[in-house]
């Protein structure tokens, strides 16, 4: 058989026929998938009976199909591959509604399959029946409805392209229960994309030059890196890591960010925004030129717009064109893959620039005159855990392993990201965007499952956490040994922090009186729990549960009244930050002005 | 740097606008296909982006090609953003703001049509100026009985207003307009 005989062959067979339901694990083999998270219903039973009957896909069965989107998030944002979840029609799919919500303003791959009523049944209000694709279509990048068995393998194959280029992103296939069940043509993925989707990846070189042009004059630059350079990879993290040590310029990140240059780095100036370090922002302040990477100006980095880097040239890096002036003009745009950028940054700074890390002296020397106010500071304490003493301790004794982090959303999410120290890119799971309570405990979930021998830990709040605390029962089920570490101060901490500052410390429903005993629930789930209440014992209560070989819920009991400092009230500049030693009540009471008050 | 220290007044990401929001027409040529104008609307009403006039039908039948025609309101950033907004959604082609290519062309604006259907009930004098005055904006008769014309009426947007409002007093019944299509001049497409 010759060369084109058997090409002929192949494509024959590839493209076999099969049934909707067929095709669907077909395509997810064909796109690499190896695990998916999901829950079945009526209108996902043929595609179940197909996973029945397969081993090379290993499903995840959640509890709640929120779970299932969290985990596949984390499941992604740790492997950088798609994470899959799979879920029936109608209350199915709606639960699926915050993940792909929180994965579209985090850019993380996600592609959900979803069941749906029979076509002929569709609008006709059936049992577990809803518009799937009209409420995901603001919360996805792209979503299909299968109306054609024959479309149906396309229509998935360019699900997963959709999802994991350009800036990635959810996407959702709404897949009727008669096709599941009806024969068509199976086709393999194929290179052609569709003609109106066609991200830019390489950047301008025009722009890539005047950028250098700014850099190598800067006096008093810095460099404000983000999630972007996560969603491009290892090596664009290595590249990042590359220009900060040939420019010799700080560097702040995000929330999204943390890890792309290492916290142990030298030039690293901890993360900024609303609860950033003072050395961070006083130097996005105070720049001459700034460089964004991946990142966004979102609202919780700019604090007051008109008084954001008031003296600086800005240039931005984003995959995204509609992300540049959408918050923030900027002098120099350019358009494309952060990695591919950071290349052409890296080699055109080594053949055009002579470093001069000397002009760059007085700017570093007013850096650390703000890293000596160490705005991390707090008052420690011999006899109350503190709620950022139990992150360093968490960190010091985790550091040497291979080890996650996920959060769930409020204060305990800030300190991790303030004083656990990341030192590399996809170790770090956070809901930034959407800041969606219940993230983190799932999202462990999926991280575990891609990473079987590492230590996976959510920092975790005592209100998140009871969010989607039923996944625990996931974690026993599927071996998955997460570690839940949570700082149990009774309060929703961020709410009753906003209530102290806004509203009088009127505490309005922001305390849980009836708190679960977690180390019951963790044992009512087969979990091991542990509970700590001492400083003095908390390093072997640590230990303990890194030694666990099965999910853990350590329930921290830490001070009930620490606030998350230091903060850039609503309102306010970078370089009117609130910091710990100043944060007086008086000072909280009236930090935010009446204007300030009308916004979040 | 106590934010005691310096109270200040203004709120953070509500900005002065200080530039006039100015009307623009877009072209938007999308696959057609299932959901796509509810992908487009969606963005407007998601982001809170007004939508003046919306036209659309299949223009490249061999392609299947949609051409959406909306017209808007905005000022240049705002409208900077609509553009790339719309270029995001995957099954769309190109966006032209065929005001700013106008104002490139050196044109006041791009050219645009709009045509309407306008009913109009009446007897006696009433009947005779209603067709009398369509007659001078050259609207077609399409229908008509002893009590009542349909007049079809092509022109700018202007002309079809002013058409409107004359025929008011005379027995105006109900109206129906196209919403505008619009191109530039030129032999260059968009």
């Amino acid at each position: 058989m010759n060369k084109a005989e058997s090409g002929a062959a192949t494509e024959a067979s590839s493209r076999r026929e099969m049934t909707g339901a067929e095709m669907v694990v077909q395509a997810l083999k064909d796109n690499g998938v190896e695990h998916i998270f999901g829950y079945p219903g009526g209108a996902v039973l043929p595609i179940y009976d197909e996973l029945f009957q397969q081993e090379d896909i290993q499903h995840i069965l959640v509890r709640h199909e929120q779970g299932a989107g969290h985990a596949a998030e984390g499941y992604a944002r740790s492997t950088g591959k798609a994470g899959v979840m799979l879920v029936t029609s109608g209350p199915g799919a709606t639960n699926a509604v915050t993940p792909l919500q929180d994965a579209l303003m985090d850019s993380i791959p996600l592609v959900c399959i979803s069941g749906q009523v029979p076509t002929t049944l569709i609008g006709s209000d059936a049992f577990q029946e809803c518009d799937t694709v009209g409420i995901t279509r603001p919360c996805t990048k792209h979503n299909w409805l299968v109306k054609d068995v024959n479309q149906l393998s396309a229509i998935l194959h360019e699900a997963f392209h959709v999802a994991t280029t350009g800036r990635p992103g959810p996407v959702v296939v709404d897949i009727p229960k008669d096709i599941q069940f009806s024969k068509g043509i199976y086709t393999p993925p194929q290179t052609a994309p569709r003609t109106s989707y066609h991200p830019q990846v390489q950047g301008d070189m025009e722009q890539v030059k005047a950028a250098i042009a700014l850099m190598a004059h800067a006096k008093k630059p810095v460099i404000y890196s983000g999630g972007g350079v996560i969603n491009a990879g290892p090596e664009a993290s290595h590249l990042l890591r590359e220009l900060v040590d040939l420019t010799g310029f700080p560097i702040t990140s995000t929330l999204m960010g943390l890890g792309a240059y290492p916290a142990s780095g030298k030039n690293w100036l901890g993360m900024l925004g609303m609860h950033g370090t003072y050395e961070a922002n006083m130097a996005m302040h105070d720049c001459d030129v700034m460089l964004c990477i991946g990142a966004r100006f979102d609202d919780r980095i700019t604090g007051r717009l008109d008084a954001f880097s008031p003296n600086s040239r800005k240039i931005h890096i984003d995959i995204d064109p509609s992300s540049i002036n959408k918050n923030v003009r900027v002098d120099v745009p350019i358009i494309g893959d952060a990695g591919r950028i950071l290349e052409d940054l890296v080699r055109l700074w080594r053949a055009s620039v002579k470093s001069d890390k000397e002009a760059l002296k007085p700017w570093w020397t007013q850096i650390d005159i703000w890293r000596a106010r160490d705005s991390l500071a707090y008052r420690p304490n011999d006899d109350i855990i503190m709620p950022q003493y139990a992150i360093q301790r968490l960190y010091e004794l985790t550091k040497d392993r291979e080890t996650y982090i996920t959060t769930e959303v409020g204060q305990h999410q800030m300190w991790a990201a303030q004083h656990f120290g990341f030192d590399a890119p996809h170790h770090w799971m956070t809901s930034g965007g959407l800041g969606t309570m219940g993230y983190g405990l799932p999202a462990a979930l999926g991280v575990q499952i891609a990473h079987p021998d590492a230590l996976v830990i959510d920092i975790a709040g005592d209100a998140s956490v009871q969010m989607t605390i039923q996944e625990m029962s996931a974690a026993v089920q599927h071996n998955a040994p997460i570690k839940i570490f949570i700082l149990n101060n009774q309060y929703m901490g961020m709410v009753r922090q906003w209530q102290q500052l806004l509203h009088g410390n009127r505490l309005s429903h922001s305390y849980t009186e009836a708190m679960p005993d977690f180390v019951k629930l963790a044992e009512a789930y087969g979990c091991h729990g542990i509970l700590c209440d001492k400083p003095s014992k908390l390093d072997d209560a640590i230990r303990e549960m890194i030694a666990v070989d099965k999910p853990v819920i350590f329930d921290c009991r830490v001070a009930a009244l620490a606030n998350c400092f230091p903060m850039i009230p609503s309102g306010k500049a970078h370089n009117e930050m609130l910091l710990p030693d100043e944060a007086t009540d008086e000072a909280v009471a009236t930090a935010i002005d009446e204007e300030g008050r009308q916004l979040v | 740097m106590n934010a005691q220290l310096q109270p200040t007044g203004s709120a953070y990401f509500i900005t002065k606008e200080t530039e006039a929001a100015r009307r623009h027409t877009l072209a938007i040529l999308v696959d057609n296909e299932p959901g796509v104008l509810a992908r487009v609307i969606g963005l407007f009403s998601g982001r809170g982006y007004n939508i003046d006039s919306l036209t659309v039908s299949e223009t490249e039948h061999e392609k299947h090609l949609s051409r959406i025609t909306i017209v808007t309101r905005g000022t240049g950033h705002v409208l900077e953003q609509i553009k790339h907004q719309l270029e995001r959604i995957v099954p769309v082609h190109r966006v032209v703001d065929l005001s700013v290519v106008a104002d490139e062309l050196g044109h006041d604006r791009p050219m645009e049509r709009e045509l309407a259907l306008v009913k109009v009930r009446g007897k006696g004098d009433d009947r005779v100026e209603a067709l009398r005055l369509a007659d001078a904006f050259r609207a077609q008769v399409i229908d008509a009985n002893t009590e009542h014309f349909i007049f079809e009426i092509t022109g700018r947007v202007s002309k079809i207003e002013q058409f409107i409002s004359i025929m008011t007093p005379l027995g105006l019944v109900e109206v129906c307009r196209t919403g505008v299509a619009a191109m530039n001049r030129g032999p260059e497409g968009m």
